[in-house]
């Protein structure tokens, strides 16, 4: 027993990527076990490890966490990035709602066919960039950090948002002069930008595979939706 | 300006229901503006009160605050429905994030198109009664105490109860495999604030009907 957290998803981004994220930006070493097969699946399920069957779920301080958020807010406070008092939380959850939305909609994206891919990419840059790049661009104005005067989840939760939506197109940040230089702030704290070099636990944009692997361990073989 | 928190949202359960619920649980009034037309909604968001441009938004202790889970965070915190330590806490979220989860598939069921309506009936009452249900049993059964956490009303209790009566109103006999939520019910329905909410005349928001969809798309679409 190693004492770092460990963590059981596919390998891949899915739900889990935001946790990695997290702990990383703590300084936070953990492990990973990788569902690969149904059996990997059923042994978690019936060993009662998951309290609603479902994955993320981490091994952490003597639990067996499942659901992201509650997962995310534990690591938050443990951590001391969920802010110094009761409205500097209120502030940080209100804006991890917000990026919490917007990677929804590319959560989804492995799995939709290659027409429903383009309009779901076009809904996703017309979100980002008319609905949430706007918010925190404005909260952004001469501050360094979203909340208070140091780093906090909120920061990490945007940074990683506006990573994700960059892969869905590239120059998606030229009307945002301000989430432009909270990128590259945000990149450069020591810890975050290790985890953006490679050999690091970060995990690639999903593929073919990933999404195999996901449909044949749960058995989810209906179509995916579009917005 | 009455110091009371504000809930802007329309006349209907939705995702600011557990936000009813909590303030209603803690003994804390409230006031309710209403969206009744699209312009109500867009005049907010040309105010700036709605900082992703949606609501729920509740106007409390001098913010403005929007995203259920922000809101619902700061009012279980502030009136003490949080657990007494991170632990807690951390317990309290997974059975939340559990209870949320379910209670969208009832959210998304009155909007389904007539064609897909059985089948989300069919997924969201197997979910029920095969995925949530027998994990807050089993919760129950294994500290045999009154309380989901830390022997004690917290939140999750109040959220646990609001699906579990929204699940009756689909199936009224959903807890019949499931004594220990049955007692739970009784038991955190005659909590005495919880109990003021449940009767009539409280705040507590009836069942979307129907004949109110159209009037929801007109405000949202």
């Amino acid at each position: 027993m190693s004492g770092k957290p460990k963590l059981y998803y596919f390998n891949g981004r899915g739900k889990m990527e935001s946790i990695r994220w997290l702990l990383a930006a703590a300084g936070v070493e953990f492990e990973e076990e990788f569902l690969e097969t149904r059996e990997q699946y059923e042994k978690l399920l019936q060993d009662g490890s998951l309290l609603f069957q479902q994955v993320p779920m981490v091994e952490i301080d003597g639990m067996r966490m499942v659901q992201t958020r509650a997962i995310l807010s534990y690591i938050a406070a443990k951590y001391n990035l969920y802010g110094k008092d009761l409205k500097e939380r209120a502030l940080i959850d209100m804006y991890v709602g917000g990026t919490d939305d917007l990677m929804g909609f590319i959560l989804m994206f492995p799995f939709l066919s290659a027409e429903d891919k383009e309009k779901q990419r076009a809904f996703i840059v017309q979100k980002a960039t008319s609905r949430y790049f706007p918010a925190y661009e404005k909260v952004l104005k001469d501050r360094d950090f979203l909340v208070g005067n140091s780093f906090s989840w909120a920061d990490v939760h945007l940074l990683e948002a506006i990573l994700m939506v960059e892969e869905k197109k590239s120059d998606v940040l030229s009307g945002f002069p301000q989430l432009q230089a909270f990128k590259a702030r945000i990149s450069s704290i020591p810890t975050i930008k290790k985890f953006l070099e490679p050999g690091s636990q970060r995990k690639p944009v999903p593929d073919d595979k990933y999404v195999e692997t996901v449909r044949r361990v749960l058995r989810m073989y209906y179509d995916v939706k579009a917005n | 300006m009455s110091g009371k928190p504000k809930l802007h949202y329309f006349n209907g359960r939705g995702r600011m229901e557990p936000i009813r619920w909590l303030l209603a649980a803690a003994g804390v009034e409230f006031e309710e503006s209403y969206l009744e037309k699209k312009d109500d909604l867009t005049k907010l968001r040309k105010d700036g009160s709605l900082l992703f441009q949606q609501v729920p938004m509740v106007e409390i202790d001098g913010m403005k605050m929007v995203q259920t889970r922000a809101i619902a965070n700061y009012i279980a915190t502030k009136y003490n429905l949080y657990g007494k330590d991170l632990k807690e806490r951390a317990l309290i979220d997974m059975y939340v994030e559990g209870i949320f989860d379910l209670n969208e598939l009832f959210i998304y069921y009155d909007i389904q198109p007539a064609d897909k309506k059985e089948q989300h009936f069919a997924n969201m009452m197997d979910k029920a009664t095969n995925r949530y249900f027998p994990a807050f049993e089993k919760v129950l059964k294994d500290h045999g105490q009154d309380f989901l956490v830390g022997n004690q009303l917290s939140r999750a209790d109040v959220h646990l109860l609001d699906t579990i009566l929204t699940a009756e109103e689909f199936k009224p006999d959903i807890l019949a495999k499931f004594p220990l939520l049955q007692s739970f019910k009784a038991r955190i329905s005659n909590i005495p604030t919880i109990k003021k909410y449940l009767q009539p005349g409280s705040q507590r928001k009836p069942p979307i009907r129907p004949e109110d969809i159209p009037k929801l798309r007109a405000i949202f679409h």
